[in-house]
């Protein structure tokens, strides 16, 4: 039973880190009808911009904060140079925007693994991260514990932001009807940025968490993609253009692939079985209701 | 939903603009947003000197083996010569993937319908050969045929059930499934599919032809053929009535079915098309390269580099496809090829870290075509001929 | 077709010489349908112009050309500043309102952030929409998409009215409304048309008759007809340029 809480737990907090990055990919659907393939590539820079920034700072409590800022901070910064570089000249022309969005990524990673290779690098994780917080009979790593709790504030301030900051309502009224929030006079191409702004950052952190408790530490080029894939799964799953759905969604995710992996897959060579069966999660989710379990149309 | 822009599902934003009336002209032939019309268009001038071009550039490839100019700088081999042993197995492979994109751009050119998830046929294709001939100890057509008709029921059953969604969900679920797929090769269920290292085709049943030192040749035809079988068989369906109708699906679905068509059964024969034209690619491929492997033959990069090559060349335009996909593989294995050259590494870091990696100028030049020049290669030249 | 066009400026009618809106030769196309095919009117500063015609002549889309929600070409000019070409909020800055014809209320959002999202700079004078329509207080934390008609019409109307606007461009606000609520919407753009040029789409003649001054009539994508809205107690004329009889 003990084992039980652990996996858990560790559940929750993969589904965390899914919220992180799909909360940003939801936004960014539900306002702009822009499915962003290059969140995978601002996942891995915020994780390597994580690693650039903690090779140059001394062991000490604080770093890792600084890297998570650096890791937020370089996931924003990407996502609204592409929002405005590449996908603003597309306004108008969805199908090539999301295309210009796969170009993107699949430049970046190249880059990526032309100037770092394909071997992963390490982020150097904090001692206490490491180790261990008991609960009742549990050890539960730390890092799971970061990760639920990162994920916990994200979708506590995404939520105050939309509920009642202006940009919030903007934000929420565009998702419904760009046209009308044109027709009040608000520059909807600002909250677009700013949409992929915080898709971005949201991302950039989902990245550096994911290396950090899931990767122990490594950051390769590819992580981001490969983390992609589970992100999309997320937002259909949830409805595209909910966060609350993300937010639901992710945590099921997280939950079936951890279970799964653990009780079936150990057994034989099947370490993929966690894997698929979300997939195919996906696919009946979509095949008994298209829209997802909270969102609007797909 | 009240947004100017009600255009979510549409392919038709790649081509250039759409114009109101079809108005044929130009040598280059019919820009890509004229056939959204569902004209084909009359048999002017341009056609004929288009088909004309096209028996040339086949004829060309045709007797390309038998010559053994030396070409420098330019060729994708090791050796310099034009039917050396490289360039002809890198034209091989850009045939293959030519003939592959053409079955992709029937299925989001011409019916509109962005799938992720074709390389899970060409894996079939691939997978199921390979495991035919060199697992079990099929010969040869036997082989063949079971992978036909593995391809078939999967294109049928996984078309069917992806295409209860439309749009991004199609889409989505063409990605899961492919994904399944991938992580099912990964898992190397029954020792199977040999997992991430892949799995060697033994050439135990297959015919001298294709085997041994003469092969290279061989393949080289056999994978021309393809393209070539592909390229009538798609230029065929996609002129008839079906073709139009698939167009008309693309432009505007509910306007379809207005007029009377039931869009489903001609959206599962585009899919079951595509799906049929990967899956024979794939097998070709298997003969080719004589691997089938995860990374090269199921992963989400091959889809990728697919719906690239289309839409680089010009997606709904058959020729643009073709013309996209020898680009593409072309570049990237002569930019692999340049990479290797020991004279590479003193090359400084601005340039020899973008040269590296294939994919970040594939990736680049992509982001410039979208961003410039959404009509493709295809749509370049139509646009040059019309000045 | 009646092709009589009487310029503006005829000094006849309008105190104010100077026009607030001066469309010419407005053409747009929407899906390959030339739906707009040279516009070309002015709407007098101040009081209600109303735009007439049959349904699908193209009365919503020249309102959308205006305001730039609708790409077109010719020539726009609202109040001296000529806008053909800006960006959709650029010309609501000048102080364009628009309500447009199925009020596009934000469905998810309370009444209250319905009416938030119109605020500028400075704020919006809640008290002045309240005034007009005391439910809207009421139901202020109510979602909008539980509001009947007539009161997301309300909201509609209310919300163009937070700030000061010289310019208000609704389409058929009294559409699908009960008696009640046509009454009320009359009554608001009563008030409204003092402080206020009102350009409206309206197919119930009654209510032309009773707020507007002027009348543009559209037919087939073009102007048929500009004039006084007195012509309209010509009965003749009004079938013939609406088809209706009144």
């Amino acid at each position: 039973m003990s084992t039980f809480i652990a996996i858990t737990i560790s559940g929750l907090a993969l589904g965390a880190v899914y919220f992180l990055v799909a909360s940003g990919l939801s936004l960014i659907y539900g306002l702009m009808d822009v499915l962003n393939f290059a969140h995978g590539v601002f996942l891995t820079l915020g994780a390597y911009a994580g690693w650039a920034v903690a090779q140059h700072l001394p062991q000490a409590g604080w770093t890792f904060v600084v890297t998570a800022l650096a890791a937020t901070a370089t996931g924003a910064a990407v996502a609204a140079v592409t929002e405005l570089l590449l996908i603003r000249p597309l306004y108008g022309r969805p199908v090539s925007q999301i295309l210009v969005t796969i170009g993107l990524d699949l430049a970046l990673v190249g880059l990526l693994l032309g100037g770092f290779g394909s071997n992963s690098r390490s982020v150097q994780v904090p001692a206490w991260l490491t180790s261990v917080t008991a609960i009742g009979p549990d050890r539960i790593p730390n890092d799971d514990w970061l990760a639920l709790g990162l994920g916990l504030a994200v979708l506590g301030a995404l939520t105050w932001f939309l509920r009642y900051t202006r940009y919030g309502i903007i934000i929420r009224a565009g998702a419904e009807n760009r046209d009308m929030v044109r027709a009040l006079g608000i520059d909807v191409g600002r909250a677009f940025t700013l949409v992929f702004a915080v898709g971005g950052a949201a991302a950039g952190l989902g990245g550096l968490l994911n290396s950090v408790v899931f990767a122990s530490g490594l950051v390769d080029p590819t992580q981001g993609d490969d983390m992609l894939i589970f992100a999309f799964i997320v937002i259909v799953i949830g409805g595209l253009g909910s966060i609350t759905g993300s937010a639901v969604s992710a945590v099921l995710v997280g939950l079936v692939q951890v279970y799964v992996t653990f009780y079936a897959g150990s057994g034989g060579g099947l370490a993929q079985l966690g894997n698929m069966s979300v997939v195919l999660v996906l696919a009946i989710v979509l095949l008994v209701r298209p829209r997802g379990l909270l969102g609007r149309t797909a | 939903m009240t947004n100017t822009t009600n255009t979510r599902n549409r392919v038709s934003d790649i081509f250039a603009p759409h114009r109101a009336r079809s108005r044929v002209r130009g040598s280059g032939g019919c820009p890509p947003g004229e056939r959204s019309r569902g004209v084909v268009p009359p048999g002017d001038g341009s056609t004929v000197k288009r088909r004309v071009a096209s028996v040339v550039w086949l004829v060309i490839a045709l007797v390309l083996p038998f010559c053994s100019l030396i070409v420098p700088w330019v060729l994708p081999g090791p050796v310099d010569v034009l039917n050396s042993a490289g360039t002809l197995d890198v034209l091989g492979l850009c045939f293959v993937f030519a003939g592959v994109a053409l079955g992709y751009d029937v299925l989001f050119g011409f019916t509109g319908l962005l799938s992720f998830g074709q390389v899970l046929y060409f894996a079939a294709g691939a997978y199921t050969l390979d495991i035919a001939l060199s697992v079990w100890n099929w010969p040869l057509f036997p082989a063949i045929v079971l992978t036909l008709a593995v391809g078939l029921v999967l294109a049928l059953v996984l078309g069917a059930i992806s295409l209860r969604g439309s749009g991004i969900a199609f889409a989505m679920v063409t990605l899961a499934f492919a994904q399944a797929c991938y992580y099912l090769i990964e898992d190397n269920p029954h020792g199977l599919t040999g997992g991430d290292t892949g799995l060697v085709m033994s050439t135990e049943r297959l015919p001298g032809l294709l085997v041994g030192v003469v092969s290279t040749r061989n393949l080289y035809w056999l994978a021309l053929a393809f393209l070539v079988v592909t390229y009538a068989v798609v230029w065929l369906v996609t002129g008839s009535a079906t073709g139009r109708v698939w167009l008309a699906i693309r432009e505007n679905e509910r306007r379809a079915q207005v007029l009377g068509f039931r869009p489903f059964p001609f959206k599962l024969g585009s899919f079951v098309l595509s799906s049929m034209i990967a899956t024979v690619g794939g097998m070709v491929y298997l003969l080719l390269v004589g691997t089938a492997a995860p990374s090269s033959v199921a992963s989400t990069t091959v889809t990728i580099s697919i719906l690239v090559m289309v839409v680089l060349g010009g997606a709904g335009t058959r020729w643009g496809a073709v013309a996209g996909a020898i680009v593409y593989v072309y570049l990237q294995q002569y930019l692999l090829k340049i990479a290797a050259e020991p004279s590479f590494g003193s090359l400084p870091a601005v340039l020899r870290v973008p040269l590296s990696q294939p994919d970040f100028l594939l990736g680049a030049i992509f982001v410039l075509f979208i961003l410039f020049a959404p009509g493709g290669i295809a749509g370049l030249v139509s646009r040059k001929g019309t000045r | 077709m009646i092709t009589a066009r009487r310029r503006d400026g005829d000094g006849e009618t309008d105190g104010d010489a100077e026009a607030e809106v001066e469309v010419s030769d407005l053409h747009a196309t929407i899906q390959g349908s030339h739906v707009l095919q040279g516009i070309g009117f002015t709407v007098p500063h101040g009081g209600v112009t109303a735009l007439l015609g049959r349904n699908g002549v193209g009365k919503t889309t020249t309102l959308r050309s205006l305001i730039g929600l609708q790409p077109a070409t010719g020539t726009v000019r609202i109040g001296d500043q000529r806008v053909t070409g800006w960006p959709a909020h650029k010309i609501i800055r000048l102080g364009v309102g628009y309500v447009p014809e199925d009020r596009d209320v934000f469905a998810k959002l309370t009444v209250r952030d319905n009416l938030r999202i119109a605020e500028t700079k400075g704020g919006g004078d809640y008290e002045r929409v309240y005034a007009l329509f005391p439910e809207l207080k009421q139901r202020s934390r109510q979602l909008a998409s539980t509001l009947s008609g007539g009161q997301q019409q309300m909201l509609a109307i209310g919300r163009v009215l937070l700030t000061r606007r010289r310019l208000l461009l609704v389409d058929e606000p009294t559409k699908g409304l009960s008696p009640k609520f046509v009454g009320e919407v009359v009554d608001a753009l009563e008030r409204v048309k003092d402080t206020a040029t009102v350009l409206m789409v309206e197919q119930n003649v009654h209510v032309v008759r009773r707020l507007a001054q002027r009348v543009v009539v559209l037919d087939h994508g073009t102007v048929t007809y500009a004039g006084d809205a007195a012509a309209l107690d010509d009965e003749a004329l009004v079938r013939r340029l609406l088809g209706v009889s009144v």
